[in-house]
């Protein structure tokens, strides 16, 4: 083989290792954020029932939510009663944008529809001592498939790039 | 195969000190020492606010700017993209090298010091270790009370003044700050550099000008010398060998990522420790200030209880003990598999540099969510610094929010894949340094297994 005829190959191959490459992370990107139709028949096979009304109840205290995960399905209408057992804590669902306070001896009540699937950050809005930037709670609505799904194209990555440097 | 990658990496290089406005610009010493009075500034207010402001974190410019901003801007951005270049206008060290050179600008000053040579058991980054470890054991506390942050900033000035006046040179910078090693580390990936052009020219260049001195630069702070610099850790980005080079000999490159791991100098026990103790620490933190645990967050927070006993005592098997333990039994998996004879050390301290890119992208993903959340607070105590009720530019009241909250969660999952990736890339490219391709295969796979419950362990963590 010629020394042209080789730079030739070894270009061709490194082209074509990029377009696998760029295939790759595109079908990555799609597999992570792509949303899934939630038809009822997938929807039972994932024992997700149809959406009701959720009465939840959570109890705050310095610096956690108790419970500290709380688990609905997409669709319910949740209302949270928050009550707290030491000082003024704050109740702020990340992305619904909704909130509420409630002082010690006192429960106040959130309601809103979980229209949004996902795992959801719960935080404390209301300065409660020096651990407060860090009380937080979660709230899934329905399954955790961003989770699923980066599981399980890490998977995939590792060893995409792993073969990305093959001779 | 190595060498030619290493060859292949060397020419993919753009010399931005050929821009001659550049040069100029990186040459002048006043737009650094503008640069050094902004962040000398900041950090005076910082420890005035930490100790004499609201004791209220989230209304302190010390906790607000140090833990939110500088350290977003740090993880996000400086360290990324330019590797020491906040050392380059780090206010810490200043004080010490202000005294230490008698000039506050210009060379040429009557210097205080006794220029002793730092210790050489110590020329390592087994302190910055260490160093980092203790922060650890009390960031709940440190993160979040304003007087302590102002101590402990405090401490680190005078200690870099105290160093500077026994040491010579940036001891403190490059011996001791945790943070520095932090740095050191990861400015690895940086695309930015500075090289020597021929190292020809250095080598009939008696003079060394760029380690003793003139009167147009100090010899370097860091105390290396640029002809034999290869790699990032131990260059400051502060332009001193730019100036004093008397024959133009030093360039300042963008180039591309990660380019100094393939790299076998500067691969150390020390560095490789130092890895494992970010890896450990990020995951820590993850739990400590991301989770739902408030036992986990009022046991770290409470020191001298026996459950701030148990944390610590975690932390440090974690990140000095079980970490790397299991990454040995990676790599010794990994050598029986490929029949290496190798040694098990030398494989080892080898493969760990790998994981750079995946400690890198686990704290940005950390620092992704970690910042966001909070960022809102920095507009409140811009108006308010000590939490007294002031309102100098009328955003003081303005609520907290949290920014970006519906992308924070992808934008983790992509750092920590990238990461992987980008690790998995070095985990191979190492293993073929001295083994054949079947071979440095087998060698990896336990490696990238390591490596792939990492990254789901901080998945389930910050997206889970």
């Amino acid at each position: 083989m010629t020394n042209s005829q080789f730079s030739n190959l070894k270009y061709q191959l490194s082209n074509r290792r990029l377009q696998v490459t760029a295939l790759a992370v595109l079908v990555g990107v799609v597999v992570l954020f792509v949303p899934i139709p939630l038809t009822r028949r997938l929807t039972a096979s994932w024992g997700l029932a149809a959406p009701q009304e959720r009465h939840l109840r959570i109890e705050a205290s310095r610096y956690q939510y108790t419970p500290s995960v709380i688990s609905v399905n997409p669709g319910d209408k949740v209302t949270i009663d928050l009550t707290t057992t030491d000082v003024v804590h704050g109740l702020y669902v990340d992305d619904y944008g909704v909130s509420t306070t409630a002082d010690p001896g006192q429960t106040s009540r959130l309601t809103f529809v979980a229209d949004k699937a996902g795992t959801f950050a719960l935080r404390c809005f209301a300065p409660c001592g020096p651990l407060h930037p860090f009380m937080v709670g979660k709230l899934n609505v329905g399954p955790n498939w961003l989770l699923w799904r980066a599981m399980g194209v890490a998977g995939i990555a590792a060893f995409a790039g792993f073969w990305m440097i093959r001779k | 195969m190595m060498r030619q990658e290493t060859a292949r990496q060397e020419t993919r290089r753009y010399e931005l000190t050929q821009v001659p406005w550049l040069k100029r610009l990186l040459v002048s010493r006043w737009p650094l020492f503008l640069a050094r009075a902004v962040t000398l500034a900041g950090f005076v207010l910082t420890i005035v606010a930490g100790l004499i402001g609201s004791p209220v974190g989230s209304h302190n410019f010390a906790i607000i700017f140090v833990w939110i901003a500088w350290w977003t801007f740090l993880k996000l951005i400086a360290l990324p993209f330019g590797g020491r270049a906040w050392c380059s206008i780090c206010p810490i060290p200043m004080m010490g090298e202000w005294i230490q050179q008698g000039a506050l600008v210009e060379p040429g000053g009557k210097g205080l010091g006794l220029g002793r040579q730092w210790p050489k058991r110590l020329r390592n980054v087994w302190l910055p270790t260490l160093g980092f470890g203790v922060i650890g054991l009390f960031s709940a506390v440190t993160l979040t009370q304003p007087r302590v942050t102002g101590w402990v900033l405090l401490g680190f000035i005078l200690l870099a003044a105290v160093l500077s006046l026994v040491f010579e040179r940036r001891a403190f910078c490059r011996h001791v700050c945790p943070i520095g090693g932090f740095i050191g580390l990861y400015s690895r990936i940086a695309p930015v550099e500075v090289r020597v052009r021929d190292r020809a020219v250095c080598a009939s260049h008696t003079d060394k000008t760029c380690v003793i001195g003139n009167e147009h630069g100090y010899g370097c702070p860091w105390q290396a010398s640029p002809v034999s610099l290869t790699q990032n850790t131990n260059c400051g980005l502060c332009m001193e060998c730019l100036r004093s080079c008397s024959r133009d000999n030093i360039a300042v490159n963008v180039r591309p990522f990660g380019a100094d791991l393939a790299r076998r100098a500067g691969r150390s026990l020390d560095q490789a420790y130092f890895g494992f103790m970010m890896l450990g620490s990020v995951v820590i933190y993850s739990a400590v200030m991301l989770g739902a645990w408030g036992n986990l967050k009022t046991a770290a927070y409470n020191v001298g209880t026996p459950g701030w006993f148990v944390y610590s005592a975690v932390l440090l098997a974690f990140t000095l003990g079980v970490l790397p333990g299991l990454f040995l039994l990676a790599v010794w998996a990994g050598r029986a598999l490929a029949g290496s004879k190798a040694s098990l050390k030398k494989a080892f301290i080898a493969q760990s540099h790998a994981i750079i890119p995946l400690g890198l992208m686990a704290w940005v993903a950390f620092t992704i969510s970690f910042s966001f959340a909070k960022f809102s607070y920095v507009w409140s105590v811009l108006s308010d610094p000590f939490g007294w009720g002031w309102n100098l530019f009328g955003t003081a009241q303005l609520p907290w929010t949290p920014y970006l909250s519906t992308i924070t969660p992808p934008l983790q999952v992509l750092a920590l894949l990238g990461g992987l990736v980008w690790t998995s890339i070095w985990v191979r490219r190492i293993a073929q340094e001295e083994l054949p391709e079947k071979s440095a295969t087998r060698q990896s796979l336990p490696v990238m297994l390591f490596c792939l419950v990492f990254t789901i362990g901080m998945l389930w963590l910050l997206v889970g």
